[in-house]
């Protein structure tokens, strides 16, 4: 390892610029003669719109122009689209309501869009907004998932019954011959709270469109900036792909909540040709709590399965997932392919059913969050493991290590075939960090001191990458979701590196470099990350799914392969030797079994001044590019031990103790990676204790702003203790696995396990906040007084 | 937010003035509470009238048997002060409870009061600790002055000068803080005077602060704890929302009761 290469812990290139107040988000940018767009929305939840009448907008000052629906429509600009199609079990396609970008006819929840006013100032546009007549008639509304399809609502016309799809994967048939058999069977009924993604850099877009050259511009917070322009051009048709450029530049955080192609940066892009100057929008946090498209929001009931021998035998799920008002864009990927593949946790289940039903709410639209399906599966998985292991008087990892997977590959009943890890070995480092052995001595401890203590495990698995292209297509997805990468070498030496993958707060101005220096041997100062700007990079899928490191990186090792290559042959000719004799060490260039190299550089100015070799013989230049498609998902994979502390006189659940064991296969960067770790479990912690979304029964977001919705702070986390075990992925050439979701996805079973151990058992449902507690805990306690 | 004038006035008489001459008119103060009402469009003030430049608003001092703070104090200022820290320990403790730091640092003592939010601290404080409220026009005893949440004896246009507490032979305050907001889901400051105990409590309810004549009963023949046992406060009146029911708000005034007497008794 060298001091910048593979596996140092290299301090992150693009912090001088954030910590100094030099990064450059789309806010930031102004462009001349900008006007500012507002965007008025639904008051109701679900609402026929007999009338908006914008003719008192349109003479307020300031007022450049006022839009709705018609005028879209009238431009023949699309509604916005769910790019992975799911069949139901009975092969129908799902039903997928109409998206227009300002409301039709109908607002379908609390912040849907309903008229876009554009303006000198935000604040005349605000002020004209609050002029338009919107003549509503205000329908009943269905918010909550359990009751979304017997409640008498009907969001979309073509659902009756507000069913999106009723989708299965597994074996029914041995699944329930597993059931037959069993000895035991442990029974669930969960619910995965709604969360609400707030980054720290809410959502904003500037469009802009140049009369001169017919060509459009687009800014905007997005993690994957190429994958908008498609969708923008291809479906939504705002301008021809070839037209549309979109700069995705510094992003603030996006937990998923910016893969999404929203309706106001479509607007924004249209409007400005319709106004013909550039139309700026920037949500507010209160417009970021009702717009941002949430995460989970899952009702399940799980069964499992067990022998004699406490050995799983199988497991059966139904799950009721709240797909909103609307499909985003890979709302229907969610609760399915990114969820039921994964409920076979670390563990050999023979058999495996799972039933989704995907129905429409009149609640903010529900999509991908950090984790996006996975930690919702594993929760099913790992409070039904805990819940089987205390009913059968088995530790708890004891009986979770009993049933792992010990062979790979592994084939799952729900379609997943496991390339490599080794569960048991982070169960032992983790239990070995988490001082398991002497829990019990401070059990007592703290009820000496009239606390209640609790310890709970997550042994969980995710699936990152998604990929290869083929399989996601074959399931639904429409598009491929492959990587490219460009490395372009400069006369001096020093390399761009153009990627398809797009950072916003994942560090890979400084991991990606790492991969260059280590494999060309060059110092990463003389290496830059070039992402996010659809004219510098020719395309690319982005950024989601923990998919940077295993399928953005592997494009670029690919391409940087591709690089060596060339170079060997510009060294050959200036060594007067044979190609094959050429050997790439080091950052050399050398001719076998002699002393005589070349350095990176020399080679580099050789290939762009082209004197030793003629242009017949060999192309002038270095520069390569690479599309990489994996050949399977990759598989991360770890233990996390929570134990917590509970006052059971006020009901505070403090977080003694957080042990993390991950296997993330090889690692670039574990300064970063730990970081990653850390947020991950700062959000599942979140989930677990704080965050809860709360609509009233008329559709009203009750938690609209931190003063309601609460974001976990430093002071709820422990210090988090933080060890690896590495089995390094097979399926991509650098042996990355992904590190980005893992926190979010093994916490909240571990908060929850650890909080019903430590109330003997006792249910309770996320978040677990102190009233939660206090009651479960009293509970507990008549329980217990009455034994 | 609308637009509004704003003015900068650098003596209370003339910030009397201006409020009595110009229409629609608010103090600013930390403008932690009232700029997030007006971004919000919820308030809408035609004319600002800044206190943040009248240099007799500010100040902390020690007279006798009294703490006095000038309205315009920072939370912060107060939890740091060395006077305050000495003569009622409970009142800095208080003020570094509130918020965060940002807030400590942007918050005043008099805008908190003026305020009266039902979840706020200081009222508590100022209840409990038997506190006159000075303004530009006369002095207000705290037991006048709250007058149910976001209500209080100000007429309109009056200052917030000073706030002067007397200083207590004991006193604690335990907040369980809202985990969102970080406001006082329940607070109870429990102040012992040479002849009376004082006990009130923030949050919980639906009225704003309130004092608890039977606690202060019990705690006045025996300042400890136990002297608590039997005594609940019930669910009638108290605020219920998405945090916390009735119930809870209930259960937790008798909590937060007994470990404030318990950090009183401890001071020694
Ligand atoms: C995130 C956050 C968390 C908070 N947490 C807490 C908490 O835990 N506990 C708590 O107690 N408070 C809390 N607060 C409130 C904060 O600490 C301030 O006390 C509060 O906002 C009022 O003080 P201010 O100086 O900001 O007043 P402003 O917002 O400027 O004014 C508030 C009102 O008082 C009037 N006013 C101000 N000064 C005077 C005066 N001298 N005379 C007459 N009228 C006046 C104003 O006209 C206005 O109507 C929190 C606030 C925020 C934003």
């Amino acid at each position: 390892m060298t001091a910048s290469g593979i596996g140092a812990p290299v301090r992150r290139k693009e912090d001088q610029r954030f910590v100094t107040g030099q990064g450059r988000y789309v806010d930031d940018f102004n462009r001349p003669g900008q006007a500012y767009a507002y965007f008025l929305r639904s008051p109701h939840a679900h609402a026929a719109i007999r009338s908006i009448d914008t003719s008192p907008a349109m003479i307020m000052p300031g007022v450049v122009a006022v839009f709705t629906g018609d005028d879209l429509a009238a431009d023949k600009i699309g509604g916005l689209i769910c790019g992975w199609m799911i069949h139901s079990k009975d092969g129908s396609p799902m039903k997928a309501g109409p998206h227009p970008a300002l409301a039709q006819g109908k607002v379908r929840y609390v912040g849907d869009h309903v008229a876009v006013v554009i303006a000198e100032t935000l604040a005349q546009a605000k002020d004209a907004a609050e002029a338009i007549l919107v003549d509503y008639d205000v329908l009943p509304a269905v918010v909550d998932t359990a009751q979304a399809t017997k409640a008498p609502v009907q969001v979309h016309d073509v659902s009756p019954d507000n069913t999106v799809f009723n989708w299965h994967l597994g074996n029914k048939e041995e699944t329930q011959a597993a059931f037959a058999r069993a000895k035991h069977v442990t029974k669930i009924d969960l619910i995965n709270n709604r969360l609400v993604p707030n980054p720290i850099e809410p959502r904003a877009a500037v469009g802009e469109y140049d009369f001169g050259t017919d060509n459009y511009t687009l800014y905007t917070t997005s993690q994957n900036p190429h994958v908008a322009r498609l969708v923008l051009s291809a479906f939504i048709g705002v301008a021809p792909e070839h037209k549309l450029r979109v700069i995705a530049p510094d992003v603030g955080g996006g937990f998923g909540s910016k893969i999404f192609i929203y309706a106001e940066e479509t607007v924004c892009v249209w409007a400005a040709k319709k106004v013909r100057r550039p139309v700026k929008w920037t949500s507010d946090r209160s417009e970021a709590f009702l717009s941002d498209a949430h995460g989970r929001d899952h009702v399940t009931h799980a069964e499992m399965a067990t022998d004699e021998n406490g050995r799983i035998l199988g497991l059966r799920v139904h799950t009721t997932a709240n797909l909103g008002a609307y499909l985003s864009t890979f709302s229907s990927s969610v609760p399915t392919y990114l969820y039921a593949p994964l409920l076979s946790g670390q563990y050999d289940i023979p058999a495996i059913y799972c039933e989704v039903d995907g129905v429409y709410t009149n609640t903010a639209p529900v999509d991908a969050y950090r984790g996006a399906g996975r930690p919702e599966a594993t929760f099913v998985v790992e409070r039904l493991v805990e819940k089987a292991a205390r009913e059968l008087g088995k530790d708890p990892a004891e009986f979770r290590r009993a049933n792992y997977i010990t062979q790979f590959p592994h084939t799952t009943p729900v379609i997943m075939t496991y390339d490599t890890g080794d569960y048991a070995a982070s169960l032992d480092k983790a239990l070995e960090v988490a001082d398991y052995r002497n829990f019990q001595q401070r059990k007592q401890e703290s009820a000496r001191n009239g606390k209640l203590r609790g310890i709970g495990f997550s042994s969980y698995i995710e699936a990152c990458g998604i990929a290869p292209s083929q399989a996601v297509g074959s399931l639904g997805a429409g598009v491929g979701l492959w990587e490219s990468a460009e490395v372009r070498v400069n006369p001096t030496g020093s390399v761009e590196v153009l990627t398809g993958s797009h950072s916003h707060g994942q560090g890979h101005e400084t991991t990606f470099a790492q991969l260059v220096s280590d494999r060309l041997g060059i110092s990463i100062d003389q290496v830059s990350i070039v992402h996010g700007d659809t004219d510098k990079v020719q395309f690319g899928m982005g950024t989601y799914g923990s998919r940077s490191g295993a399928v953005g990186m592997s494009a670029i090792a690919k391409a940087i392969d591709k690089v060596i290559a060339k170079g060997k042959k510009v060294a050959a000719h200036v060594l007067e030797a044979s190609e094959g004799d050429i050997e790439f060490k080091d950052g050399r260039f050398g001719v076998a079994g002699t002393d005589r190299s070349l350095a990176f550089g020399e080679v580099a100015l050789q290939a762009y001044i082209a004197h030793k070799f003629s242009g017949q013989d060999l192309e002038p230049g270095l520069k390569e590019g690479a599309f990489y498609d994996p050949t399977n998902f990759t598989f991360p994979a770890g233990v996390h031990i929570c134990e917590v502390e509970i006052d059971p006189d006020t009901g505070v659940t403090k977080i003694e103790r957080w042990t993390a064991v991950d296997d993330f296969g090889v690692i670039i960067n574990p300064m970063i990676v730990e970081g990653q770790v850390h947020g991950g479990i700062a959000q599942g912690v979140g989930q677990a204790l704080l965050e809860g979304t709360v609509y009233d029964q008329s559709g009203q977001l009750i938690t609209a702003s931190f003063n309601d919705y609460c974001m976990p702070r430093a002071i709820d986390l422990p210090s988090f203790q933080v060890g690896m075990t590495v089995t390094p992925c097979p399926s991509n050439p650098l042996g990355i696995k992904g590190c980005g979701e893992a926190g979010a996805i093994a916490a909240p079973p571990a908060v929850i396990n650890a909080i019903t151990d430590a109330l003997g058992h006792e249910d309770i449902a996320m978040p677990a906040t102190p009233q939660a507690v206090w009651r479960a805990a009293q509970k507990a306690r008549t329980l217990l007084a009455a034994e | 937010m609308y637009a509004f004038e704003y003015h900068r006035p650098t003596s209370v008489k003339e910030a009397g003035s201006l409020a009595g001459q110009a229409e629609d008119t608010k103090f600013l103060a930390g403008g932690h509470t009232l700029l997030p009402t007006m971004k919000l469009r919820l308030a809408g003030p035609a004319n600002l009238i800044d206190l943040g430049q009248i240099a007799e608003l500010r100040g902390i001092e020690r007279t006798g048997d009294t703490i006095t703070i000038g309205a315009m104090m920072k939370h912060a200022e107060v939890a740091n002060s060395a006077d305050v820290k000495e003569a009622i320990p409970a009142l800095a403790e208080m003020a570094e409870l509130i918020g965060d730091p940002h807030v400590r640092n942007r918050g005043t003592i008099g805008g908190s009061v003026a305020n009266n939010d039902p979840s706020a601290d200081y009222p508590a404080a100022c209840l409990a600790l038997n506190a006159t409220i000075v303004t530009n026009q006369r002095k207000i005893a705290a037991d006048d002055f709250f007058q149910g949440i976001f209500t209080t004896a100000l007429e309109e246009g009056e200052i917030i000068t000073q706030i002067s507490f007397p200083i207590p032979s004991r006193a604690a305050y335990a907040k369980f803080r809202n985990p969102a907001s970080r406001y006082a889901l329940v607070g109870v400051f429990v102040a012992k005077h040479a002849d009376v105990v004082r006990v009130t409590v923030t949050g919980a309810g639906s009225n704003g602060v309130f004092r608890v004549p039977e606690m202060e009963q019990a705690l006045s023949g025996n300042f400890a704890a136990e002297a608590l046992d039997g005594i609940a406060v019930g669910e009638d009146g108290m605020n219920s929302d998405i945090h916390a029911d009735a119930a809870y708000r209930a259960h937790l005034v008798g909590v937060m009761a007994r470990r404030a007497v318990q950090a009183a008794a401890a001071r020694g």
